[in-house]
């Protein structure tokens, strides 16, 4: 699943990850933007999800990110695979492994190398 | 501009030339490529002369600088008159900190402002609204009542500097702050110069910050040039955006297709509620991206002057002169710039801001090095204000109108972008028009299709981006990068509710009251906005009525 949380519209990236992911033969929910944290633990549980991964630009992860990894434990999705992409300093790369996210892939990033990532860490 | 004679002995000699030096030359050395390409993945062939451009009539598809059509650039003199603006689009944080932000640009020389504005504000949230939940200040400046409006402008001339401001579902309501602050300050609307972007069609195309479904949101920005054409005479009240087009992954066509597509929808909404072309066609102005292909990038802002022209007078009928005018704003295409080697990017912004500059424009911002980090710190916007300094000082670029007319490419590119933007018009035509390809999402379909393509030819390393997939660097390199106030965001709570704590509640019941009724029915909202401003209703508050009266819109996500 490809997520676009919080306010921020910028949706270029989350539409060419959700479609090299799927010329790659992975099945891709792309949830749209302003989603909610809550909307996408929600949505991840419905679809019965393997991967999260979600995009942001706007700079407001360091207060969305924690909460949709909470959510996903309290659903007992602590297996699901949860990567970030954007615009995501590098200081903030440790605090978000800590939480949970395993991959964070920022601008200039190659399809292939979330691709890979994804076939080598995915449950 | 050649006759028939000419032109079939060019075509002979060509002939020749193909056959004998150029096939010498191929024989012992290809080429670095079968295919050349633009930015855009538009082809690019080896070698333009006359013949590709045989049809072209100087008077008719040129002309002279400040006449019709246009081609050549808006005034008669351009960069030798005067400069375009150098306007840094600015703001994170609090409105104190944008403050000191904008007086340290004016000191180091810039000569027009442009406001960036947070998410919260560009979606009428205020800055302790629930939703706003980790985006305050982030991805520009906070303002959510008239008290963050007095403070964000405090001490600067209003009267004096133009200001930009990149609002487009609040438009109205950023808008009346703005004539509110100067009201208090004893300064008339007539005498406010500035620009509201108040785009709302690219919103729903590509930057995906709408509020309200489309019909409404466009009745919105016809209150704002009825408006404007009564009370702010020198206000230009859209600035009609390929930009954000353009970084959401379109080509160069597709921003020059779809934004004047969009202008022109605009005025046919100006001319749909009785307004008369002539009274808001002057102030609409325009806003393009510069991005890495040189020529193309000159030939789109050429292109887009004569079609605006051509369809202003011949299909509106607009007889003042102002109103064939494209003005438009650049930006330098911050999707090109690279998290890697951030130096390159000095070097990628200073070409593409040169192409506006060569291109015509009005008034231009250049991204900064870091922004493919975050927002750009004082010691990099500094340099990116140099690079325009320094285009204007030391390049010569500025000295003559329009140098690279003539030049066989680049009238061939300025055709070819041309016929490709109508063939777009007719497609948007067939679906119903602007509105309709919205809602079926054509253009967010073509969009998308484009922005897969350019990543894959990356990925391929069919494309080569410097520090990306060539000449990488295995060290990172790092950039002091832009540090906030951390008490920011308790200041700007204090003070909002400091606003809503000290204000007459009743009149600012009253008028948001008044604001509802007007816009359930269909008198003009603008002047109800004004009074909600000045009564200090914040613009949460604002929005909140707008958005129970006109509901909220929901795209369908395509990818």
């Amino acid at each position: 699943m490809v997520a676009k949380p919080g306010l921020d519209g910028h949706d270029r990236g989350a539409k060419v990850i959700a479609r090299a992911l799927r010329d790659a033969g992975m099945e891709v929910v792309y949830t749209g933007i302003r989603q909610t944290p809550e909307m996408i633990a929600e949505a991840a549980l419905q679809e019965d999800v393997d991967v999260v991964g979600m995009s942001i630009l706007s700079g407001a992860h360091m207060a969305l990110f924690p909460r949709v990894t909470e959510l996903l434990r309290e659903n007992d999705m602590e297996d699901v695979l949860v990567l970030a992409g954007g615009i995501i300093p590098d200081e903030d790369v440790p605090a978000l492994h800590e939480m949970g996210i395993q991959g964070v892939f920022g601008p200039g990033t190659p399809t292939d190398e979330i691709i890979r990532f994804i076939r080598e860490n995915a449950a | 501009m050649f006759d028939q004679e000419t032109l079939q002995d060019l075509k002979e000699r060509q002939k020749e030339w193909k056959e004998t030096t150029l096939q010498n030359t191929l024989a012992r050395h290809r080429e670095r490529s079968d295919e050349f390409m633009t930015t855009s993945s538009a082809p690019v062939e080896r070698l333009y002369t006359p013949l590709d451009v045989a049809d072209l009539d100087y008077s008719r598809d040129l002309g002279f600088p400040g006449e019709y059509p246009y081609t050549r650039g808006v005034h008669s003199t351009m960069h030798r008159g005067r400069l375009w603006t150098m306007r840094m689009f600015a703001g994170f944080g609090t409105a104190e900190e944008t403050n000191a932000r904008y007086k340290y640009l004016l000191d180091q020389g810039e000569t027009g402002l442009s406001v960036a504005f947070d998410m919260p504000t560009l979606y009428g949230y205020d800055s302790d609204d629930p939703a706003a939940l980790g985006e305050f200040g982030k991805c520009g400046v906070a303002v959510s009542s008239l008290a963050d409006m007095e403070v964000l402008f405090d001490g600067i001339p209003v009267d004096e500097v133009t200001t930009s401001m990149t609002i487009n579902s609040p438009a109205a309501v950023v808008w009346a702050m703005y004539i509110a602050m100067a009201e208090k300050r004893g300064i008339p609307m007539e005498a406010l110069g500035g620009t509201l972007q108040n785009d709302i069609l690219k919103e729903y195309i590509a930057q995906k910050e709408f509020i309200f479904p489309p019909h409404p949101s466009m009745r919105l920005v016809v209150d704002t040039f009825e408006f404007g054409s009564k009370h702010l005479p020198l206000w230009n009240t859209i600035s009609i955006s390929g930009y954000h087009i353009r970084e959401a992954g379109s080509t160069a066509a597709q921003e020059l297709a779809f934004t004047l597509a969009d202008g022109l929808e605009y005025v046919r909404w100006g001319i749909a509620r009785g307004l008369d072309v002539d009274d808001f066609a002057p102030r609409l102005s325009f806003f393009f991206n510069s991005h890495n292909d040189f020529f193309e990038e000159i030939c789109k802002f050429r292109a887009a002057r004569r079609i605006w022209a051509r369809e202003m007078r011949e299909t509106f009928g607009a007889k003042d002169p102002r109103g064939w005018l494209l003005r438009f704003h650049t930006q330098t295409a911050g999707s090109s710039l690279t998290a890697q080697q951030p130096e390159n990017n000095v070097v990628r912004t200073a070409w593409q801001a040169l192409a506006a500059v060569l291109g015509g424009t009005q008034s231009l911002h250049t991204n900064s090095m870091d922004e493919a980090m975050a927002l750009p710190s004082e010691y990099a916007v500094k340099v990116a204000l140099r690079t325009q300094q320094l285009i204007a000082h030391e390049s010569g670029a500025a000295n003559t109108v329009d140098p690279l007319a003539g030049s066989y490419f680049v009238e061939a590119q300025t055709n070819r972008l041309e016929q490709d933007a109508y063939d777009y018009f007719h497609k948007i035509e067939a679906l119903g028009g602007v509105i309709p390809a919205i809602e079926k999402g054509f253009f967010q379909r073509e969009i998308a299709e484009a922005a897969y393509r350019y990543q894959m030819e990356i990925d391929s390393r069919q494309r080569v981006i410097v520090g990306i997939n060539e000449h990488l660097e295995e060290d990172p390199v790092h950039i002091p990068l832009l540090e906030m106030d951390p008490k920011g965001y308790e200041r700007q709570v204090a003070r909002l509710e400091q606003v809503r704590r000290e204000r007459d509640s009743e009149k600012a019941s009253v008028a948001l009251e008044a604001l509802q009724s007007a816009a359930e029915g269909t008198e003009n909202t603008m002047p109800r906005i004004l009074d909600c401003v000045r009564a200090c209703a914040t613009l949460g508050e604002i929005m909140g009525i707008l958005r129970k009266v006109f509901g909220e819109y929901r795209e369908a996500a395509i990818v």
